[in-house]
């Protein structure tokens, strides 16, 4: 308390000028921080030029030399062959396809149990529950991949004695569970934020919590549900371990997934681990390979924000 | 429905028995739901357990010290980890030092100092924009920038900014959630003693914050420690066989930054390539690494989770 009483006093048995320039100094230096700050965050919108930038130039010597009629016609990539073909589809018929089973076991089980946090767990078991389902977000995606390899395809092919040892459909059942969480937690967000008032009015009506779920709150929070899906799609399409490690390395145009095929991530990753001269044709392609990816998610991205966006707003 | 309808339904269900009967039938399928939704919420954690299980008994035969004292061999029962996890806790370092402050600080500026104009929107846009680019990305990012741009190689340095960038969102998202829960009043009692906006923000702002930051910071460098694909676009090489320089050096100034230049390999990396590998034997190694890097991981995930309880509970405004 001594200390607070004299400060203010020693500052005015100061002159004026000097308690001017202490001013101006102070406001020099709140200056220069909030400018430090700024450029930190600035960060993000720099990186996000510099994934832009150099996916396109690197993508631009690419198309200097494949047209880009080819590129998206061609049902062969094999880039690295003597006879070299450059054509996207088998890679982004390998990443719909995984993606596709992903969300075949993801949906069903993401939303129902999106429904269940939301309506049916009580306080005390949500409480226990989110934080395990975000540990298993924190699981790294090499771990699954090792899964997909060698757990779940050994156990498939028991199942489907002809199934190949790298296939599309272990790596996107595998990848379905690693999503689970997110859609069930982005879900169970937008049921959440249906007003209590909507549920009473079921109830009092003589609903039972299923009923009341099904066909007053799930309809409700369809938009915020519908773009937990579309983002997780987006989070499929740009998993790369564990197709990288199980669904295997060949590009093939098919949308069977007791096949194997290469993704557009698998394609890179493959190519990032050899040793390609920095400017040659192959270096490139995995740029392109790179934008046709990115421009996927950031759509995938944009609209499921547009989605999620739209519901907040309506309560 | 028609009007004659509805009149045949209210005749039904004016007979109390059809009336018990429903209410059983629906009160079964609240019960039945109830468990499917509890099935569908364990199926994550069952697939967790039998991931770590199945990892551990595969990779069980190499649980022992010399697993982390060896380097990578070509016979698989001596290969061990020791390049792969000092790379790991080096490329961590740079890792931390990147993003935290820059995280933090783009935190401060967006909820503390950003004015309300398309300026901060384009930043916001940007920042959540970034947390949904797939990781990959971020390793050709890194291969034209920092590589090839930059120059700075295929060195530890360089993965430790990737993954810095790649953490970035993370930072900056939990700061700002911290940064939200703190009440405009502390902040306007501090104003009214004269102190000034850096003032406000780094004696009051940052540390009442300071538990949610960190829970954040742990969440994305458990993230960045299991990230394999975009170290392996950089083009991280698979066998090390040497350590870096040591950080820490005999004489004066006793720190050196050659390790920074150096090529290493971290844990990940050297999990997918022993995965790979056509030789069945590598897998147990492959195994044994992946229940390592599941342990770390979970335990820093754990750790923050627990921390974020603790404020939760502590912090009562």
């Amino acid at each position: 308390m001594n200390s607070a009483t004299t400060m203010p006093n020693q500052s005015t048995s100061l002159p004026i000028s000097s308690r001017l320039a202490k001013n101006v100094r102070r406001n020099v230096k709140e200056r220069v921080i909030e400018l430090i700050l700024m450029l930190a965050a600035l960060s993000a919108v720099f990186t996000t030029f510099a994934i832009v930038a150099i996916l396109l130039y690197e993508s631009l010597g690419f198309f200097k030399v494949v047209s880009i009629v080819d590129f998206f016609t061609d049902t062969q990539w094999t880039p690295l062959f003597e006879d070299a073909h450059y054509g996207i589809m088998p890679l982004v018929s390998g990443t719909l396809t995984t993606s596709a089973v992903a969300l075949a076991v993801a949906v069903p089980v993401g939303t129902i149990a999106a429904i269940y946090l939301s309506e049916f767990a009580s306080h005390k078991a949500r409480e226990i529950v989110k934080p395990m389902l975000e540990l298993l977000v924190g699981v790294p995606t090499i771990a699954f991949g090792y899964f997909a390899l060698l757990f779940v395809t050994p156990l498939l092919q028991k199942m489907f004695p002809e199934l190949p040892g790298f296939n599309m459909l272990s790596a996107g059942i595998v990848m379905g569970v690693m999503i689970v969480p997110y859609i069930a937690s982005v879900a169970e967000d937008a049921m959440r934020a249906v007003p209590m008032s909507m549920r009473e009015g079921s109830y009092a009506m003589g609903a039972t919590r299923f009923q009341t779920a099904i066909r007053v709150v799930t309809p409700a929070a369809v938009s915020g549900i519908v773009a937990a899906y579309i983002l997780a799609i987006s989070r499929a399409v740009g998993e790369t371990m564990v197709v990288a490690v199980a669904a295997g390395q060949q590009p093939t145009l098919t949308f069977n997934p007791m096949e194997g095929a290469a993704t557009i991530t698998a394609y890179i990753v493959q190519v990032a681990m050899g040793d390609l001269p920095h400017g040659s044709i192959g270096y490139q392609s995995i740029f392109a390979a790179g934008l046709v990816l990115f421009a996927l998610t950031l759509g995938f991205n944009i609209i499921g924000h547009i989605v999620r966006k739209k519901y907040r707003e309506q309560y | 429905m028609t009007s004659e309808s509805l009149k045949t339904k209210v005749a039904v269900l004016e007979n109390l028995d059809v009336v018990r009967a429903m209410i059983r039938r629906h009160k079964r399928s609240d019960i039945i739901f109830a468990a499917v939704g509890l099935l569908a919420l364990m199926l994550g954690l069952l697939t967790l357990l039998t991931l770590f299980l199945d990892l551990v008994m595969d990779g069980y035969p190499r649980f022992n010290l010399t697993f982390f004292s060896e380097f990578p061999s070509r016979r698989a029962a001596n290969a061990g980890l020791l390049s792969a996890w000092v790379g790991s806790v080096l490329v961590m370092i740079v890792t931390f030092l990147t993003a935290v402050p820059m995280g933090v600080a783009a935190g401060l500026y967006l909820e503390e100092y950003a004015p309300k104009n398309w300026f901060s929107d384009l930043i916001e846009i940007n920042v959540s924009n970034l947390a949904g680019v797939p990781s990959i990305i971020y390793g050709l990012l890194a291969l034209g920038l920092f590589i090839y741009g930059l120059g700075l190689g295929e060195s530890i340095l360089t993965a430790g900014l990737t993954l810095g960038l790649l953490t970035l969102p993370v930072v900056i998202v939990s700061t700002r959630e911290a940064i939200r829960g703190i009440p405009v009043a502390i902040r306007e009692a501090a104003y009214a003693v004269g102190a000034t906006k850096w003032q406000v923000v780094k004696d009051h702002v940052v540390k009442y914050s300071q538990g949610g930051i960190l829970t954040g910071v742990i969440i994305g460098m458990s993230r960045a420690i299991g990230e394999t694909a975009p170290i392996i676009t950089i083009g991280a090489l698979t066998f090390i066989a040497f350590l870096p320089p040591s950080p820490i050096s005999e004489v004066a100034p006793f720190i050196n930054f050659e390790w920074l230049g150096s090529g290493f390999t971290v844990l990940p990396i050297q999990m997918f390539n022993w995965l790979s590998r056509p030789d069945h034997a590598f897998a147990t190694n492959a195994a044994a690494t992946g229940a390592i890097i599941i342990v770390v991981t979970l335990m820093m995930n754990g750790t923050a989770i627990y921390l974020r309880y603790k404020i939760r509970k502590n912090i009562k405004w």
